[in-house]
């Protein structure tokens, strides 16, 4: 259904440009759950903005976003204001932005079917109902009329996640939609938009820099690092075994209830920097695994399982 | 809460719970604070009837502002204090006309002059900023540059200038005013909208489809309504301070038409000859109304500013 092939994304900048991107290829079918994992600056966010048509004016871009046919880096403005919001959901980080604060939640979201169903008064208000439901806001009937501030957190999300459905689209893009939660809530926000990918078969497309989140909801998993994807797999592979070595550091990071003792151990060194165009694995500095040859030469992911980009043999790794 | 009660009473809970159920809307909950500030109130009231006095004086005037007393002429000194009897409650001025109907007719022109070229100059510069702020680029660089020669028009040569050749009415005036104050909270809506833009929900609008003009007018100027209330409310004393220091230096509103500037500087004129009530009111009338806008103005600051938010 959405298929990027070979996206990069650079910025210009005062000091010459930044490679947020680089060369990135992923598909997502119908009704299947992918993750983009990175941390910050591996350019996640960025590929969500791009597929959207939402990238800074100071972006280039190149390769093909292909969305059910139209190549949605290159389709006229018009074009893609009828396939974003109506065929493209999204659910954005903070829902303390990304809801209006001076406007209530029924004219918000009523604004959304209006612009494109031209849907008004007590039919728009059945439809923010359905939703509002559907999102699980107790007493929604009588909470139309609130302000954003007027909510919790959670629910705010719960908010942004209607008005991402409103419009029943088939893919979600879901930018970090837990990170400005607590944990509990984000507990929550997980199982609804689990039940919500089942009940309404749209496919979500969810960017985080938290395995945790990923582990028990997305099928598949991407693995990015310095605008590059470094391993692709079914998120229990990845958790089961990770086949690179930035994915086997990341793991080590992480706290493991039945190990309580065990020692965290973080990957050295800074994050790359973007400057420049890549020529070696971004990783390459920072891998304990190494050699000579991963200085000066760019792996490509390979195309049959595992599906990783890294010199190295799976087996000659620590 | 209306009333100050035991925390732990009954009615006390009630009052939580009303004051909880309602949902507040930014500006009811302004409104609440600007009422609960006293001097903000009173100066409101004041003003309220200073414009009951400019739009409702004449009525009870027996002396048009034009009409000469000719009983009076030549002996202002003595015949033409205030009074009651002879229908001058302000006396008169130097020429013999009636004070309180030139007072009235000032208050109106003052008043009509401030507010309407307050308001008109502050939407524009709104405006403007808005369009600056939001675009950038090529845009705000020709902005900021109209901005910045404007700031360095010495305005009363312009006001001369432009008067010597359009001529000196009211509408003149208004437009005159407007023209040098169109930058006014340019810079500060600029500014805020430079943040806004990069909200989250600006990029939620944007990805649904809306004009550029729609984003900006539904979307982001609501988010800064206070301020732009806030500055108006800076502005149009200004304004009135404006006109009557031109009126005073005499490029203003022509004769026998008058304003609060006019009418203070014909009064300073003749202070030592012993007519000050021709100083006194004029003046007294411009001092309320620029106290009464300063503290309706620190009210609303008050009462909009969203950091005092509960």
């Amino acid at each position: 259904m959405l298929s990027v092939q070979d996206l990069s994304i650079r910025f210009r900048t005062g000091e010459g440009h930044v490679h947020a991107v680089n060369n990135v290829s992923f598909d997502i079918a119908a009704g299947q759950k992918l993750a983009l994992v990175g941390e910050s600056g591996s350019g996640k966010s960025q590929i969500a903005l791009s597929i959207l048509g939402l990238l800074a004016n100071n972006a280039e871009t190149s390769g093909r976003i292909d969305f059910n046919g139209a190549d949605l880096l290159s389709i006229p403005l018009r074009q893609l204001n009828k396939i974003r919001a109506k065929e493209i959901g999204i659910i954005f980080q903070d829902p303390m932005t990304s809801l209006n604060p001076y406007m209530t939640v029924e004219r918000q979201l009523g604004e959304v079917l209006e612009l494109h169903e031209g849907l008004r008064g007590s039919a728009a208000r059945a439809r923010v109902l359905e939703v509002m439901d559907a999102v699980q806001i107790p007493d929604a009937k009588n909470r139309l009329k609130s302000y954003p501030h007027e909510f919790s957190g959670g629910m705010r999300q719960r908010i942004v996640i209607a008005m991402a459905l409103l419009l029943r689209p088939k893919l979600i893009l879901a930018d970090e939609p837990t990170t400005a939660l607590d944990v509990t809530v984000q507990a929550q926000i997980m199982r609804l938009l689990d039940d919500i990918q089942q009940e309404y078969k749209t496919s979500i497309l969810l960017i985080t820099h938290d395995l945790g989140v990923v582990a028990g909801f997305c099928d598949e998993t991407l693995v990015l690092y310095g605008g590059r994807v470094m391993e692709r797999a079914a998120t229990k592979d990845i958790f089961a075994l990770p086949t690179h070595p930035y994915t086997r550091g990341l793991m080590r990071a992480v706290p493991n209830i039945h190990e309580p003792h065990a020692k965290l151990t973080a990957i050295p060194g800074q994050p790359p920097n973007q400057t420049q165009p890549l020529t070696a694995c971004p990783f390459a500095a920072r891998c304990q695994d190494a050699v000579m040859d991963c200085h000066s030469s760019l792996p490509d992911l390979t195309q049959s399982a595992p599906m990783r980009a890294c010199l190295r043999p799976l087996e000659e790794l620590t | 809460m209306k009333t100050k009660k035991i925390m732990n009473s009954p009615e006390f809970a009630e009052a939580v719970a009303e004051d909880m159920l309602e949902s507040r809307s930014f500006w009811a909950d302004a409104r609440k604070r600007f009422f609960k500030n006293r001097m903000a109130v009173v100066s409101m009231s004041l003003l309220f009837c200073l414009a009951l006095f400019a739009i409702f004086g004449h009525q009870f005037s027996k002396w048009t502002y034009e009409e000469i007393d000719w009983s009076i002429l030549g002996k202002v000194k003595t015949h033409g204090q205030p009074s009651i009897e002879n229908g001058h409650y302000f006396g008169v001025d130097e020429l013999g006309r009636d004070l309180y109907a030139r007072v009235v007719q000032g208050s109106r022109v003052s008043l009509l002059v401030g507010f309407v070229s307050g308001i008109l100059a502050v939407m524009i510069g709104a405006s403007m900023g808005a369009i600056a702020g939001y675009y950038g680029g090529r845009i705000d660089q020709v902005i900021m540059g109209a901005y910045n020669i404007t700031l360095s028009i010495p305005y009363i040569i312009f006001f001369v200038v432009w008067q010597a050749f359009f001529g000196r009415s009211l509408e003149q005036m208004i437009m005159v005013l407007v023209i040098v104050n169109w930058t006014a909270g340019l810079l500060i809506v600029r500014g805020q909208v430079q943040t806004l833009k990069n909200r989250e929900f600006v990029d939620a609008a944007r990805m649904l489809g809306l004009s550029d003009f729609k984003i900006i007018f539904k979307h982001i100027l609501p988010n800064m309504l206070w301020v732009i209330t806030i500055y108006m409310s800076i502005v149009i004393p200004e304004m009135i301070m404006m006109e009557s220091l031109v009126s005073f230096l005499g490029v203003g509103i022509q004769e026998p038409n008058t304003s609060w500037g006019a009418l203070i500087s014909e009064g300073a004129k003749t202070m030592t000859f012993g007519t000050i009530w021709q100083l006194a009111f004029p003046a007294a009338c411009f001092v309320i109304a620029q106290v009464s806008l300063y503290y309706i103005g620190d009210g609303l600051r008050d009462a909009l500013d969203p950091k005092e938010r509960a």
